[in-house]
This record gives structure tokens, C-alpha cells and sequence, in this order.
């Protein structure tokens, strides 16, 4: 009867297992868990959305205007609803919402090489042939999801893509790779469920032998992971995915056509569009069932060529409204102060435009944008020069490591945690970086 | 220093100075005692294999584990040379031969199978184009193209070197020369040969030079204009995409694509962080060509593989680093494609050894591939102990081989090697190309692309909870699993015999073992409490079986 010991099992289940096997004392344990848990989520159910911009966004033609100037481009900047702080005028639906979110203009990251500056932002650790740092999803769903007993999928859902490593900290924190459509590959049938309990018996049995003999950590984490995987397959909070299922026990409606609409628009678009909207109203309804950190993928920003053309038909719009439309569907739930947004991809653009209309690989000086999350929004803190080629003089420069200790600050997990490296190297959370103090007040 | 031992090597400086102090004398009277014993140059090249990593056990004062069972060896020796765990015959007939050489012989088998073609195939491909197959009218490159290069390739053992210059240096039609696939597939966005540089220096050099495309390596002497000098040899490389009309639907589609040739003669343009313009002129570790040659890559193929320096080619030691990792687990540094100055490998002398014995046979690859399995640090078990468990390159440390890394399998390799452990094989599904398609399409589900101009991907496989939904739940399993007509489960339970001999089928078609008594009696139990539902047992049993970790990994 040790099934759920060793592999998980979600509360049906369990309850069907207690009523035939009639054994009273695990059952109490479990009851006094979700009591001790309804505790925890009351003190903490913060989470963070982060918006992926995958092969390096232009932010000089998205926050960083510099019109009238060489490197300058095409666009025009508008003022947004927070006085003073202007981002280009194809977007719209973001200025209205910008009290709330906050641009930082910077950022200077020396990694311009896809590889490299992915695994930088993600970890705020430069790459390191003896280390794999753990992506910062990775860290979230370490401090906080491992807390969530409730929680029964994974506390780190990737949507639409997805890199990261868990690294030192464990396969179980890895991120859960969804595509757009939140389908899950390979969710067990009818049979499989009722075949599941006789089947991890069978397989404690297998390879406890395997487990036991000296051969690393990878097959303790490995049943870990079948652990997770039980988990998933067996909860109701599977319908957190599917933005067409409702459950009224988890607070989760079928969306109706307006709020389709508000974050996919009308098809027109394109794929990638509704792609990236179906995303974020997934993640907002994973963070509605307690997933803490959700990272939502939104690619084609690697514009080598005809750079403006394709933000202004192409990727803005998509990203616009996606936006738009989270940051006032979490208002309106009142999820906002408890829901960090974050806003990057692996580098910025140069400014200087090349032969071909477009911008390359930039690192020296680029925007990132952060909101919710109870933090002082509404601002653009930190500066470019006139033509945006390095941060200004009087600027501070800031390293990811700052934007996710902000992040950790606003989602309480303590700035002076430190992770502890398979070699024993202690790990700094967020590489030692410090909560940026105009957005912390 | 350098004779130090490694150990040694990590302490803090004060202390390896007074160590220093008082063991000098000790330790070059050991070397010279050595000296005297082993004239490692007379050393065949497993034998110095041997010796080698032996030597590092010595230096770290770390006693290796025994050697692996034959079944541990057997299981591991298939994955890595043929792709798949053994069929339950394959393992049958290797556990009950007594030939003292039979590991010997069964390497020379596997070396010889299609399997090997096919497994070789598999890894190749992916390195040179990724997991991706690339549909619609506007295809990148030719998987199959690429693939049936591979095949031919290993299917005569043609010589690494002449492969490498194939793949440097080709022209033409995607599929009549499956080689171009390489450079196709690098040349995705016009980014002026940028990434096939890139890609073309890390796979075949081991040398990752991409980031001195904008600045002077940060951690080495190689400076940014190494990068344009190699990036000068691809600037005459173009591709087209040729379109046919659709005989039925009128409509325009794609036929073909093809790499061809340009003149361009000039140098290259790049700008230093400074915003200063500077030129390049196609040149490769100090040689530099005509400017004006027909084709440039060409030139650049015949320096890659000319030894005129007495230095061994950096593709002979990239192919051997990266071989030797594919059977352990680990390189010789890591990544494996990362080599240099600023990146120490763990055995420098057997990595330049190993390479200039490559070199010798003329880039033979299956004596490569011999040589490393039959060494005894490969035939080591995965077991570890308290003497040895420092050597954890897991987290961080130097390899040290002395016992095997676990391996994940790749998702080829569990594929196949379900496939196998079902009999699935059996059934005959047509050739070579309608498997080939059927597990491509079976892994596109792990796939996930990165849209940008590296063309880069990663797989959602390995060690993740899609992969535990997969072994758990998915139409490949259900099948395996189905004890219908002509499947594994189906004739071993309606097969004569004990039900010992069929516990113990089970355990060999999936772990290439047979259960301990230990093992027996333990499954035995719990298929009691089935109530005589035998087939729902044994079901659950080899779903078990295939679920486990055992099963899972290479090890």
C-alpha cells in the first residue's frame, strides 16, 4: 500500500484506494496535509508569467524609441498611460495598460550569441562547461512549488517552446513543454487509468533493485519525474489547459467568445497570433490553479532582415494585443498584484541598420519590461544614449540577475537564498543580483 | 605541474606549493620507475587506452569498479554501436557462448551489421541537420538527401576525412548529392554564410568560434578575425529553391533545392566592436589561399585534412573526442565540440594518441569504434563505490572512466529499442525508408525548434515528464503491452515452458537480464494478487519491465 509514497496520487484516487483498502491512518495524515496546505497557499500565491521574445527583439523600435537619430528606424513613439514614458505607437492596446507594467532600458547583457544569451537571461548565470545553472522557472518551482501540496501538475509549464534546464536542482523542476494548443501528448485512456495502480506496484518492485544499487542520482530523479508525471495524469487540474473545459471545483470556466477574442483577436492575425494569445490565457488559468511561474513563447524576432515591415504587420500587433489583453484580464480578477509579467528574449537589436533593412544581434544596450506583481509601475527606469548604442551616462546598467531578483522580491522568495551545486559551489539566487530599487519603492 | 596529480591540481595554491615542496623528490623517481616499465609509444591503441586511464586512477588515488557482467556489457555495447538493446535470441545466444573472445567477436558482428549503418546514420544526421524534417514548398534541405549520404557513407566505411570534405565542399541537387544537406540547412536565413561557419568549425574542428564573430574570444588568443578568415571560404556558397508546375493542380511547387557557386573574389567586411571596418582573406590556422580561387571551400577541405604542420588534423581529434563521448557519456572535454586552449581535456595525451592512430588507419572509423569497445574502461560497471565516487563528471568533476556513466537514451535509441523488445520488427514493415519515416514521425512529438538563425532545437525527451507520459500511455506502449497475435507477449505466454522460463523471457527481451531469485519471487507475489488473470500479470508486469529505470537508461 505504499503506492502513493513512492509515486503520488491524486485525491480520487487516493479516496478510491482508502475506501477499498479501509486504512485509516494514512488517510489522516493526508487530511492534516491539505489543512497545513490551505496555510501555505494563504501566504503565498504569487506567481510569474514570462514572455519569451525567442531570437532577440529590436526594443529600440518597441520601448526604447530614438526617432529623429541615425539609428532611429521607422517608427514613431506615443505617449502611454503612464505620464512620460513613451513606446511605439504599434502598440496601442500596451500603452493603455502601462500604469501597470514598467520598462527597464538598461539592460547590458555582453552575450549576443542565440545560445549564450538564452541561457544568460534564463539563468542570470553566463554558461559554464562544469554547471548547469537552473533557468529561473526552474527556481520558482523549487521555492515555491515544491510548498504547493495542492498543486498536482507541474509548477513550471513552459508554453509554445521552451529551453531551460533545471539543472543542479533537479529533472522534477525542469519546465513542462506544452505547445499553444495545451494539448498533452500521450494522456492516459480510461484503461490506463484503471491499470495505473497494479502497474506502479509492479514497477516498485521492477526496479527498486536498479535504484538501490550505487549508480548516481539520475534514477532517483528519474522516479521522481514518474512521480510528477502521475500526478499530472491523474488530476482534475489537467483542465487548466484546455481553454475550452470548465471545473467549477478549481474556479475555472470554459472562456467565453469575448475573452477568446480579447486575447486571440479574429484569426487575422495569423497563426503565430492566436498561438501566442491561446498561450497567455492558458498561463493566466495555470496560474489560476496555483502553477507559480508559466513561461509563454513568442518567436520570429531574429530580423536580420526587413525589420520594420514585420513588426508592423507581423509581430507587434500579436504582441500587442497579447499584452494588452493579459494584463486587463488579470486586473479585472483581481490576480494582477499577484502575477508578475516579465518581458525578454536573449538580447536586444543593434541600433545601427544594416544592407538588408534590419537589425543584428545586440547585447550592450536593450530594454526589458516588468509588471503586476504589486510592484511600482509605470515607470522607464534607466536609460540609453541619444542613439540607444550604450546605456547613458547617468544610468545604471542592470544584468538579468537584477530582473529576477526583482522577480523574487515580488514573489517573497528570499534575496538571500542560495542554491547549492551538485560539486558543493554555493549559487546565489538570481547570480547575487539586486531588486531594482525605483520598481520595489 | 603537469605531472602532478589531479588532485592535486584542484587544492588551493599554498597548498599544492608546500606539497610541492615536499614530495618532488617522490614523485620523479615514481615517474622514472614508470618510464622504465611501459614504453607507452609500442603500446597498441587499446592497450594504451588502457594504460592511459589507468594511469588517471593512479594519479587520483581512486580504485576503479570491477568489470561489468556480460549482460551489463552486452546491453551497452548494442545501444552504443548498433543503436537498440539485443533481441531476446541476440542476448540468448551471446550469454550461453563460452569463447573467451567472444566480446571481441561480437563487436566485429555489430561493426559489420545494417544496424550499425543505420545507428551511425541516425547520430550523424542529426548533428549535421537536426531532429527537424522540413515539409511544405519552401523545404530547407532533404532529410532523406542527408541520410542517404550517411548510409552510404558508413555502409563502406569510407574514410572520415573524405566524408568531411564531401560535407565541407559539395555542390548540386539535394538528393543526387545528399551532402549538400549540411550547408542547407545552415543557410536558412541570409546571414552571409555566418552560421555554416559556425557550424561547420564546431562539428567537424571542435572549435566553437561563433562568438568571436563579433570579439576576441573572451577565455583564448583567438581573435575576431579568425572567424571572417573562415567565414571568407563559404562566401561563394549560394542555394535555390527550383520549382516545377503540378502537372494536375497547375500550381507551382517545389521540385528540388541545390547549392551552387558564385564568383566573389573580394574580401570580407566585418566591424570591430570599436566601429572599425576591417577585411579578411580566406585563411585556416595560418595558410591562407588565393583569393581568387575557383572554389574556396575546396581549399579550405584540402587544409582541413592536410597534416603538413606534424600536428594530427583537428577533425581527426573532434571525430575521436566526440566518439569516445558517445560511448561514455563524456568527452574528453566538455561539450566535446568546445577544444582549445582554454578548455583542458581530461586525458590531452590519449585524445592526441587516439586521433594520430585514427589518422593512421586512414580515418577508419569502425577500428575507432573497436578500439573504444573493447577497452577495458568501457567494459567497466556502472556500480560505483566509496573509492571511486569522486570520479562524478555528473556534477562538474574530470571524468576519470572508472566506471560506465549512466546514459539517457536517445529517443532513436528507445524507440528502436522498444521496437525491438516487442517484436514489433517482426511484423515487417516495409523498408528501410517507411521505418525511418514511421519513427520520424514518432519523434517529431519531442521536438521543439528554435526560431532563429541558428536553426537551432532541443528535444522535450530526455528525463521529462512528456517522456514518462510516452513510456506510460502512448499507442507504442498500449502495443507492446497488447499480447495480441504475433506479438512478444503473445507467443512467450503461449509458448511451452515454465513459468520461470517466461518470467525470465521477459526480464531478458527487456533487460537483457534474467531476474535474481530475489527478483522472481518478489514479481511472483504480486502477479498472485492478478487471481489467475495471467495475461493482465504478465501485462502489467512487462509494462513494468519497460517502464523501469533500468530499461530506461544506457548503463
Amino acid at each position: 500500500m505504499a503506492l502513493w509514497n513512492n509515486y503520488g496520487m491524486d485525491r480520487r484516487h487516493f479516496m478510491q484506494h482508502m475506501a477499498a483498502a479501509a486504512a485509516t491512518i494514512p488517510a489522516m495524515n493526508f487530511l492534516s496535509h491539505v489543512q497545513a496546505n490551505a496555510a501555505t497557499l494563504k501566504e503565498n500565491n504569487k506567481s510569474c508569467i514570462l514572455m519569451w521574445m525567442g531570437g532577440g527583439p529590436p526594443t529600440i523600435d518597441i520601448w526604447d524609441l530614438k526617432p529623429g537619430t541615425k539609428t532611429g528606424g521607422e517608427f514613431n513613439p506615443i505617449q502611454t498611460a503612464a505620464p512620460g514614458v513613451g513606446i511605439s505607437e504599434h502598440m496601442p492596446e500596451t500603452a493603455k495598460v502601462f500604469k501597470d507594467l514598467s520598462i527597464v532600458r538598461s539592460m547590458s547583457t555582453r552575450e549576443a550569441d542565440h545560445g549564450r544569451g538564452r541561457y544568460y537571461m534564463h539563468t542570470g548565470f553566463v554558461p559554464n562547461p562544469t554547471v548547469v545553472h537552473p533557468t529561473f522557472g526552474s527556481v520558482v518551482s523549487y521555492e515555491l512549488g515544491r510548498k504547493r501540496s495542492a498543486l498536482e501538475i507541474p509548477s513550471f509549464v513552459s508554453v509554445g517552446g521552451g529551453s531551460g534546464q533545471a539543472g543542479f536542482l533537479g529533472m522534477t523542476h525542469a519546465p513542462f513543454v506544452v505547445g499553444t494548443d495545451g494539448r498533452i501528448n500521450n494522456a492516459p485512456g480510461d484503461e490506463a487509468k484503471k491499470r495505473l495502480p497494479g502497474r506502479l506496484e509492479m514497477l516498485k518492485v521492477v526496479e527498486s533493485n536498479f535504484i538501490n544499487s550505487k549508480r548516481g542520482e539520475l534514477p532517483e530523479a528519474h522516479k521522481d519525474v514518474y512521480k510528477s508525471a502521475v500526478n499530472l495524469m491523474t488530476s482534475r487540474q489537467m483542465a487548466a489547459f484546455n481553454i475550452e473545459k470548465e471545473d467549477p471545483s478549481l474556479g475555472l470556466q470554459a472562456e467565453t467568445e469575448a475573452t477568446k477574442a480579447m486575447y486571440m483577436g479574429d484569426g487575422a492575425g495569423g497563426m503565430g497570433g492566436n498561438g501566442f494569445g491561446r498561450s497567455l490565457l492558458m498561463a493566466r488559468r495555470l496560474v489560476q490553479v496555483g502553477v507559480p511561474f508559466v513561461e509563454v513563447n513568442l518567436g520570429g524576432w531574429d530580423l536580420h532582415n526587413n525589420v520594420f515591415a514585420t513588426l508592423r504587420d507581423q509581430r507587434l500587433p500579436t504582441l500587442d494585443r497579447g499584452i494588452g489583453a493579459l494584463v486587463n484580464d488579470l486586473k479585472q480578477r483581481n490576480m494582477l498584484d499577484d502575477t508578475v509579467i516579465v518581458w525578454m528574449g536573449e538580447f536586444g537589436r543593434t541600433p545601427r541598420i544594416n544592407q538588408n533593412v534590419g537589425r543584428d544581434h545586440w547585447a550592450a544596450s536593450w530594454s526589458n519590461v516588468i509588471g503586476g506583481g504589486g510592484l511600482k509601475n509605470g515607470q522607464a527606469v534607466g536609460a540609453t544614449n541619444e542613439d540607444g548604442t550604450r546605456v547613458a551616462d547617468n544610468s545604471k546598467a542592470y544584468l538579468p540577475g537584477d530582473i529576477w531578483a526583482t522577480v523574487a522580491y515580488a514573489m517573497g522568495i528570499p534575496l538571500n537564498t542560495v542554491h547549492t551545486s551538485k560539486r558543493g559551489r554555493p549559487m546565489k539566487l538570481a547570480n547575487g543580483g539586486t531588486a531594482i530599487k525605483e520598481l520595489i519603492g | 605541474m603537469k605531472n602532478l596529480p589531479r588532485r592535486i591540481e584542484r587544492m588551493a595554491p599554498f597548498a599544492v606549493a608546500a606539497l610541492i615542496f615536499c614530495l618532488t623528490p617522490q614523485l620523479s623517481a615514481q615517474d622514472d620507475a614508470e618510464a622504465e616499465e611501459v614504453d607507452e609509444s609500442k603500446l597498441s591503441p587499446v592497450a594504451y587506452i588502457n594504460h592511459k586511464v589507468q594511469q588517471g586512477y593512479e594519479e587520483n588515488e581512486i580504485t576503479p569498479s570491477p568489470m561489468a557482467d556480460d549482460e551489463e556489457w552486452l546491453r551497452r555495447v548494442y545501444l552504443d554501436i548498433v543503436g537498440r538493446i539485443p533481441t531476446l535470441e541476440e542476448s540468448k545466444n551471446y550469454l550461453k557462448d563460452e569463447s573467451p573472445r567472444k566480446r571481441f567477436s561480437l563487436v566485429s558482428d555489430l561493426l559489420e551489421s545494417s544496424d550499425y549503418i543505420r545507428n551511425l546514420t541516425t547520430v550523424w544526421s542529426n548533428n549535421c541537420v537536426g531532429r527537424g524534417t522540413p515539409r511544405g514548398n519552401n523545404a530547407a534541405f532533404s532529410r532523406r538527401g542527408m541520410e542517404k549520404f550517411f548510409r552510404e557513407a558508413f555502409a563502406k566505411n569510407r574514410p572520415w576525412n573524405d566524408v568531411v570534405v564531401d560535407l565541407v565542399a559539395s555542390e548540386g541537387h539535394w538528393e543526387e548529392n545528399g551532402a549538400v544537406n549540411f550547408a542547407l540547412a545552415q543557410m536558412q536565413m541570409d546571414d552571409d554564410a555566418v552560421q555554416l561557419t559556425a557550424k561547420t568549425t564546431r562539428l567537424f574542428l571542435g572549435m566553437q568560434v561563433q562568438c568571436t564573430q563579433c570579439h576576441d574570444h573572451p577565455f583564448n588568443k583567438w581573435e575576431q578575425s579568425q572567424f571572417w578568415e573562415f567565414n571568407s571560404f563559404f562566401r561563394q556558397v549560394r542555394n535555390r529553391n527550383v520549382q516545377r508546375t503540378n502537372p494536375t493542380t497547375g500550381r507551382r511547387e517545389q521540385d528540388y533545392r541545390e547549392l551552387y557557386l558564385v564568383d566573389f573574389e573580394g574580401p570580407v567586411f566585418y566591424e570591430k566592436r570599436s566601429g572599425l571596418m576591417q577585411v579578411a582573406f580566406p585563411k585556416y590556422e595560418g595558410k591562407a589561399i588565393a583569393p581568387d580561387s575557383f572554389d574556396r571551400r575546396k581549399e579550405f577541405a584540402r587544409l582541413l585534412v592536410s597534416a603538413d604542420n606534424g600536428e594530427t588534423p583537428l577533425i581527426a581529434k573532434a571525430f575521436v573526442n566526440r566518439t569516445w563521448g558517445q560511448f561514455f557519456g563524456h568527452g574528453f572535454t566538455r561539450p566535446v565540440d568546445d577544444m582549445g586552449p582554454h578548455n583542458s581535456a581530461s586525458h590531452p595525451e590519449l585524445l592526441d594518441r587516439l586521433s594520430e592512430e585514427f589518422v593512421k588507419t586512414g580515418y577508419n572509423v569502425k577500428e575507432l569504434y573497436r578500439w573504444i569497445a573493447v577497452s577495458e574502461p568501457y567494459a567497466r560497471s556502472s556500480k560505483f563505490g566509496a573509492d571511486n565516487e569522486i570520479d562524478n563528471p555528473g556534477a562538474g568533476e574530470m571524468p576519470l572512466f572508472s566506471h560506465m556513466y549512466l546514459k539517457s537514451m536517445q529517443a532513436e535509441q528507445l524507440y528502436d529499442s522498444l521496437i525491438v523488445a516487442t517484436n514489433a520488427q517482426k511484423s515487417g514493415r516495409g523498408g528501410w525508408d517507411a521505418q525511418e519515416a514511421q519513427r520520424r514521425r514518432w519523434m517529431q512529438q519531442f521536438v521543439v525548434a528554435f526560431d532563429n538563425d541558428e536553426n537551432d532545437e532541443a528535444t522535450t525527451f530526455n528525463g521529462t515528464i512528456p517522456q514518462a507520459l510516452m513510456m506510460m500511455n502512448s499507442e507504442l506502449i498500449n502495443k507492446a503491452v497488447s499480447a495480441e497475435r504475433g506479438s512478444f507477449l503473445n507467443d512467450t505466454l503461449s509458448a511451452r515452458g515454465s513459468e520461470t522460463e517466461k518470467l525470465n523471457d521477459l526480464y531478458l527481451a527487456a533487460l537483457t537480464r534474467r531476474p535474481s531469485r530475489n527478483e522472481a519471487r518478489a514479481a511472483q507475489t504480486v502477479m498472485k494478487a492478478y487471481r489467475g488473470n495471467k495475461v493482465a500479470a504478465y501485462q502489467d508486469l512487462f509494462w513494468a519491465l519497460l517502464n523501469s529505470n533500468e530499461f530506461i537508461f544506457n548503463h
